[in-house]
């Protein structure tokens, strides 16, 4: 077919003298910006072969000699160095000498604070105020394993209860409804439990459990309910309870209680590091 | 241009098409506003795997790239082919229906998977194999077809449209199956396991991945710019020259890019490397689409004050400047450092897939509604004006959103104190980005009003009474059935 080339009007230019369906096409020479732009990117890009690694041949870096692999040691040796004559201190120090230097105390309870935020805060809360279903407030002064520094660093080190640590705090409260107590003796034990915090409605009740909970209660959670730290045993006279409150869940708890874990840290976070968890947690508002 | 009055092109699949590109439009977006609210207020994944973010984000992907702009594609691909070749589609009616019918299969099964769970977990690739078997024949004949027709044609030359959608088409069909090779895990198993493990499958992955944005959201696409703009203006293309460069270049570099997606991986850093200079060299190649787009409006400059349809084209045409600008200054090592895993990224493919692909496609289907139904005109132009006001509104709210939310993201990310420690926790990063959440989702929102308000327009369109002449039909058509 006979091409039919054009002029143009508005632009001026020749088409190619091809048409489908009414669509015809210029014949105008490349823009000279578009090209000199194209051909400085692959200048950039012939550059850039030259000085880096883009050969598939072991070896073969580029004149810079540039690696990932081995760019990364040199650039974290050099934020260590950085940092490493406070983080020395901090390691060699114990969680009650850094509390009392102010230098010390500053340092990790801005280390502190970043580090619990990302390892502890999905369970306790980004304020360590826990959360329901068995997370414990770190920000008030009841402590189930003790909140003196040296608690809370043996806690944070070893963790409660897991497969990470051969001295991981250990304790286990009976599952008292598998037979070892009957439901009533279970009914009467919580009226007891109730009156230790003045909510007790069936004082007959309340006698009978008392009776109960010294046989089977009180040689951890002591006598009068006031808790261990050595096992773990919370206080049952305050005002906090960790699996909750009300009547049936203080009753379902005694028939099937659910121990709370904690990982070891003592593997997943340096010494230094958990110096300075251990100062923050205790700063948190209620460390003894 | 000697016409052939007794040859008629094949239309009913193709208005089929152009009804699913609308319906899946429609769709794709909800699905994006539903996942948006999910990410602003997480109480709406409603605690049920069906529901959860997981699951429905690749709903939402799948129907927007593979739904809309897939129907969208092939509709516009078939109608173009036809004309341009003056040959009706090879293997007809039939064929019409059957890659009609076996695309929308493709899709609903493809979704019924996600939400049951039942997925590669590989981005814009999660079918499983039984899906990805029935796809690989679909589109089989999908190249046939189009193939047929372009072997089969009247004209001495090949439009340029066509170049692009046959690049995209066999690219697709390489790409689908070299990703998805995978072996059931057991007899009768919907589940699979991936040939290639490791950095090779990352690699492979990223290949295809890039390359359904370069081959699926860009060539194709291209190929509709290239017939819709020059209509709609009613002006020659803008340079011969340039779209032979620019086709070219483009397909040869695209090709190469996929390695940006894994900076700072286990991948080589050779790999690495031509990944960052293919991406930087890919620019003007580009760049080579979008001055054909909008050059070719020289001249023609006042249809964009009365033809909505055709301002949708010239603004996709923007968006696409605007993207394949990003995306070689983020394919920059030192910049993806800032920008990867961010909102940024996010960001970026939203202005493409909604200022590029949406757009166009708005374009194109303005056009061909009353085309294709042989009406004088849109029911309302008035409509599609405010369908363009808040559909850009919408994405101009998505984009920035994402641009400020990614790049605070990756600078809190990267944050130290004086002493060394990290200056934020991830929670605290993601609480800040809270407030952009909800812009992104009400530019959603935006952007979902503004494609009811087309769905509607395009319904009256077709079912209002009038005349029987197409009032945009080319002054050289042929008889269409």
């Amino acid at each position: 077919m006979a091409l039919k080339i054009e002029k143009d009007a508005v632009s001026g230019t020749d088409t190619t003298g091809h048409e489908w369906d009414g669509l015809r096409e210029l014949n105008t020479p490349l823009p000279l910006w578009w090209l000199y732009t194209w051909y400085a990117c692959i200048a950039f890009a012939a550059v850039w072969v030259v000085l880096y690694p883009a050969l598939p041949i072991s070896g073969a870096t580029g004149l810079l000699g540039y690696t990932a692999r081995g760019a990364l040691p040199a650039q974290l040796a050099a934020e260590n160095a950085a940092r490493e004559p406070m983080r020395a201190r901090i390691r060699a120090a114990t969680p009650e000498a850094i509390a009392a230097d102010p230098t010390l105390r500053a340092f990790a309870v801005a280390g502190g604070r970043i580090a619990f935020a990302n390892n502890c805060a999905a369970c306790h809360g980004a304020g360590g105020q826990g959360a329901t279903g068995g997370y414990p407030s770190l920000a008030d002064d009841d402590w189930l394993w003790g909140g003196e520094l040296a608690d809370i660093h043996t806690t944070i080190t070893h963790g409660i209860r897991n497969q990470d640590s051969e001295e991981a705090r250990l304790s286990a409260m009976p599952v008292f409804g598998s037979g070892i107590l009957t439901t009533a003796q279970i009914r009467d034990v919580t009226e007891h439990v109730l009156s230790l915090t003045q909510r007790a409605t069936d004082p007959a009740a309340a006698t009978r459990g008392a009776a109960v909970f010294t046989e089977n209660c009180a040689s951890c959670h002591g006598e009068n309910g006031a808790g261990n730290p050595q096992f773990g045993a919370p206080n049952l006279s305050d005002q906090i309870w960790l699996h909750g409150r009300e009547r049936a869940q203080i009753m379902a708890y005694i028939t099937a209680p659910r121990m709370g874990v904690m990982p070891a840290f003592s593997g997943r976070l340096d010494p230094a590091m958990i110096n300075m968890l251990t100062v923050y947690v205790h700063t948190l508002g209620g460390g003894r | 241009m000697p016409s052939r009055s007794e040859m008629t092109y094949v239309e009913a699949p193709i208005r089929a098409f152009a009804v699913a590109t609308m319906f899946w439009g429609v769709v794709g977006f909800l699905m994006g506003v539903l996942i948006a609210s999910q990410l602003a207020w997480p109480l709406l994944n409603l605690d049920l795997p069906w529901t959860s973010f997981g699951r429905l984000r690749p709903v939402h992907t799948s129907a927007v790239i593979f739904a809309f702009g897939g129907n969208a594609l092939l509709c516009t691909s078939l109608y173009i082919v036809q004309r341009t070749c003056r040959a009706r589609l090879f293997g007809g009616n039939d064929m019409g229906w059957f890659l009609f019918w076996g695309y929308q299969f493709f899709i609903v099964s493809a979704a019924l998977g996600y939400v049951l769970g039942v997925t590669q977990g590989k981005e814009y690739a999660e079918p499983e194999w039984y899906v990805d078997l029935w796809l690989t024949l679909v589109w089989v004949a999908y190249l046939v077809a189009f193939a047929g027709t372009i072997v089969k044609r009247e004209e001495p030359h090949i439009y340029v449209a066509n170049w692009f959608f046959l690049a995209f088409i066999i690219t697709v069909a390489m790409l689908h199956i070299v990703n998805n090779l995978a072996l059931p895990v057991g007899d009768g198993s919907s589940h699979s396991y991936g040939l290639a493990a490791g950095v090779q499958n990352a690699m492979i992955q990223w290949w295809y991945g890039h390359n359904a944005v370069g081959f699926f959201l860009t060539a194709g696409f291209l190929g509709m710019m290239y017939y819709f703009i020059p209509k709609q203006a009613n002006r020659p293309v803008y340079s011969y020259r340039l779209s032979i460069v620019h086709f070219w270049s483009l397909i040869f570099l695209y090709i190469w890019a996929g390695p940006h997606h894994l900076f700072y991986t286990a991948l080589p850093d050779w790999a690495q490397t031509l990944g960052m200079v293919f991406s930087v060299m890919l620019w003007m190649p580009s760049w080579g689409g979008m001055i054909n787009g909008i050059m070719t409006l020289s001249g023609a400059w006042d249809k964009l004050r009365t033809d909505p349809g055709l301002r949708f084209s010239v603004t996709a045409v923007g968006f696409y400047g605007m993207s394949t600008f990003e995306g070689p200054v983020m394919s920059i090592r030192a910049v993806n450092a800032l920008s990867h895993y961010t909102d940024w990224t996010i960001g970026h493919v939203h202005s493409g897939a909604m200022g590029w692909v949406g757009f166009i496609t708005f374009g194109a289907l303005y056009w061909l509604f009353p085309v294709l139904w042989k009406k004088k005109g849109l029911y309302s132009t008035r409509l599609a004006d405010w369908h363009f006001w808040i559909a850009t509104l919408g994405i101009v709210l998505y984009i920035t959103a994402m641009w400020v939310s990614g790049i605070m993201q990756g600078l809190m990310w990267r944050a130290y104190d004086e002493n060394g420690f990290l200056q934020y926790s991830f929670i605290e990063t993601v609480a800040a980005m809270h407030p952009y959440y909800v812009i992104r989702w009400l530019g959603g929102v935006l952007y979902l009003s503004g494609a009811l308000i087309m769905a509607f327009n395009l319904y009256k369109t077709v079912t209002q009474v009038e005349g029987s002449q197409p009032a945009a039909a080319p002054a050289n058509a042929l008889a269409a059935e």
